[in-house]
């Protein structure tokens, strides 16, 4: 190569666009050439949509019995697509309606564990010493206390309400949230780059935003992914003890419980909540699975 | 001479170490840095062996205050900065700057080079636009040898030699005057090792660099160092101008060193006497008393077991820690003393 054409060769490089992109830009762009990732976005997105307006396409209430029509299974004529249930009440607007309970438990209790359980973790892991040792033994205090003990205790003092579900379910969840958290955040701020950044003159909150919660994200993902439907199942347990949503409001959890119970005669009163529950916390693995991929950019192909 | 950049005087760092059971407290302090001093002048660079843990990275770390020293002065153009607060010394950093041991660790995985470039330039300058940052990174990467198209790559598609540029490239885009070199090629193949302390060397030429230079290999510290500090135990043993120290040492513990060198030459390498350092360093919790060398020194005597050596200066300014440095048998190599010269007549 001569000098000229090794010149132009290197005036063409410096002229390829040099924008620097960022991570999450750049997660955004590996999240979508995941198939199973985009499909599971996909059926989310869809049954977000169902459970918010599908309630709107029936002509069926979720709580107002249909006195010609009980336990009958799912057919065009009556216009129940779902069927209906011992009490005549079409299981399409209550699968959609139970949906609705469902998805909000999952989002807002993980969202609560997801803020206090990190920022606690984060906190005691990084400063360390003797903030650590006192804040990570409160930690364990809470967790031996018994969670159905401490959920009947708050719905004795505030009386029932769907919301002190999504409080007491997201005030245990947070305890494993920050457990896991202070040991990553432990390992990466003994990590050189941690030094190097401090080194670079860069302020403790620098690090921890640019640089502890960048590499935490991975574990927290993957973590959040598998609360949720774990907070799903919660909730369909308290429904059941009587504690959690009450009739003629449901949950799919509540859904599911009652159509066990009638498996036998009305199949499809377990077969639409369950598929339903199924699909859902499948489509949250699996966009879980995918964000931990994308955010990570070792596995960039 | 110049006035000197940085005076060190008698910096201490030490360590706390647990020693206490569950019903008893109680700790230990080890001297990792014991009342070391120098100076560094504007351009040159010192350069400093020691054995792993003889201190060496804990100076690089206090220098720079990301260890705080228990004694002494860092005088860093006249300012003390082992007195100077935290956010204080947080900005002198711009000044100071550090080249990390591990090229691949000390890059955060999760950013782009660009972004680990972009880093310091950000800290110090919040008000710099977009464009002004990226040009500035565009043409320092170029300064150490890699492409600006690589800014959104991620250190893990790089080489190690490629990820120390980036981390050279980082502790230069601020425009520091001393730039702290913790065995910033020890970790590289010794192909790539020449290609580093090279442009090491030419970047300090261009942007009249300080270095410091710190390393376990006395072949590599020759090449780049223009004065060599041996420590030893936290301790200095000798300080003095490359050729003094390679054509005279005055110090049984850096003869040790220069002995330890491997010569390139099989026929010459199996020729030379070998006399290798017997035995460990001795533990950091329980330092022999008077010279910490006496321990593993040839030519101790009762003298050295009772006081501690003073660091002495000499005519030449040649500085050395040994109460027998005038009584020793001259170095037995005749060979070993005629390669540093013809290597310094090769160098300007």
């Amino acid at each position: 190569m001569n000098e000229t054409t090794r010149d132009a060769f290197d005036q063409a490089l410096d002229s390829r666009e040099v924008r620097g992109r960022s991570l999450y830009v750049d997660a955004w762009h590996r999240l979508l050439r995941n198939k199973a990732a985009v499909a599971a976005l996909v059926i989310l997105t869809i049954m977000i949509a169902l459970v918010v307006f599908g309630p709107m396409l029936v002509d069926w209430d979720h709580e107002i019995p249909d006195w010609d029509n009980y336990s009958t299974p799912p057919s065009l004529e009556t216009g129940h697509l779902f069927g209906t249930d011992a009490l005549g009440r079409d299981l399409f607007a209550r699968t959609m309606i139970g949906g609705r309970i469902s998805l909000l438990v999952g989002l807002v209790a993980t969202l609560v564990s997801l803020l206090i359980g990190v920022t606690w973790g984060a906190f005691a892991g990084y400063v360390g010493g003797r903030v650590d040792n006192v804040m990570m033994r409160i930690v364990d205090a809470v967790y031996a206390m018994p969670f159905m003990f401490f959920v009947i205790l708050l719905m004795v003092v505030f009386g029932r309400n769907i919301f002190l579900i999504f409080v007491a379910i997201g005030a245990i969840n947070w305890l494993d949230m920050a457990r896991i958290v202070r040991g990553q955040t432990l390992s990466l701020k003994n990590k050189d780059f941690v030094e190097a950044a401090r080194a670079c003159g860069a302020t403790e909150w620098q690090i921890i935003r640019r640089h502890i919660v960048p590499n935490l994200l991975g574990v927290v993902i993957v973590y959040v992914t598998l609360t949720i439907p774990q907070v799903i199942l919660v909730e369909s347990f308290l429904s059941f003890l009587g504690l959690g949503v009450q009739e003629p409001l449901t949950s799919w959890g509540a859904l599911v419980n009652e159509g066990a119970q009638e498996m036998e005669v009305a199949p499809w009163s377990l077969l639409f909540p369950a598929s339903f529950l199924a699909v859902t916390l499948f489509a949250f693995n699996f966009l879980g699975d995918g964000l931990r991929d994308a955010l990570d950019p070792k596995d960039r192909q | 001479m110049r006035n000197p950049v940085l005076q060190v005087r008698d910096l201490e760092v030490s360590f706390r170490v647990d020693t206490g059971s569950i019903f008893r407290h109680d700790y230990h302090r080890i001297r990792a840095v014991d009342g070391v001093s120098f100076d560094v002048y504007p351009a040159e660079t010192l350069g400093i062996v020691g054995e792993s843990g003889c201190g060496k990275s804990t100076l690089a770390r206090a220098l720079l205050g990301l260890k705080r020293a228990h004694g002494g002065k860092i005088l860093w153009l006249g300012e003390d900065l082992v007195a100077a607060s935290e956010e204080k010394m947080r900005r002198k950093r711009r000044e100071i700057q550090l080249i990390f041991q591990d090229p691949q660790g000390s890059l955060d995985p999760r950013m782009t080079i660009g972004d680990i470039v972009a880093e310091p330039l950000r800290v110090f300058y919040p008000s710099m636009s977009r464009l002004q940052v990226r040009e500035r990174v565009t043409g320092i990467l170029k300064l150490v040898g890699l492409r600006p198209d690589q800014v959104n790559r991620y250190p893990h598609e790089f080489s190690g030699g490629q990820c120390q540029r980036v981390g050279i490239a980082r502790a230069l885009v601020v425009n520091p005057r001393l730039v702290v070199c913790d065995e910033p090629v020890s970790a590289l193949d010794v192909s790539i090792q020449a290609q580093i302390v090279n442009l090491l060397k030419d970047l300090q030429k261009k942007l009249q660099l300080s270095l410091i230079f710190i390393a376990h290999d006395l072949s590599i510290v020759r090449h780049v160092s223009d004065r060599i500090l041996v420590m030893y135990m936290g301790k200095v043993m000798e300080l003095a101008d490359r050729s003094s120290i390679y054509r005279r040492p005055k110090h049984p513990y850096t003869r040790a060193l220069i002995e330890s060198v491997p010569i390139p030459d099989p026929v010459r390498e199996r020729a030379r006497a070998r006399r290798s350092l017997k035995g460990d360093m001795p533990s950091p919790l329980d330092p022999p008393s008077g010279c910490v060398f006496r321990t593993r020194c040839p030519f101790a005597t009762e003298l050295c077991a009772r006081e501690v050596p003073e660091l002495e200066t000499l005519d030449d300014g040649h500085r050395v820690a040994c109460h027998h440095h005038r009584e020793l048998p001259p170095p037995p190599e005749p060979g070993e003393a005629s390669e540093p010269d013809a290597r310094e007549s090769a160098e300007p």
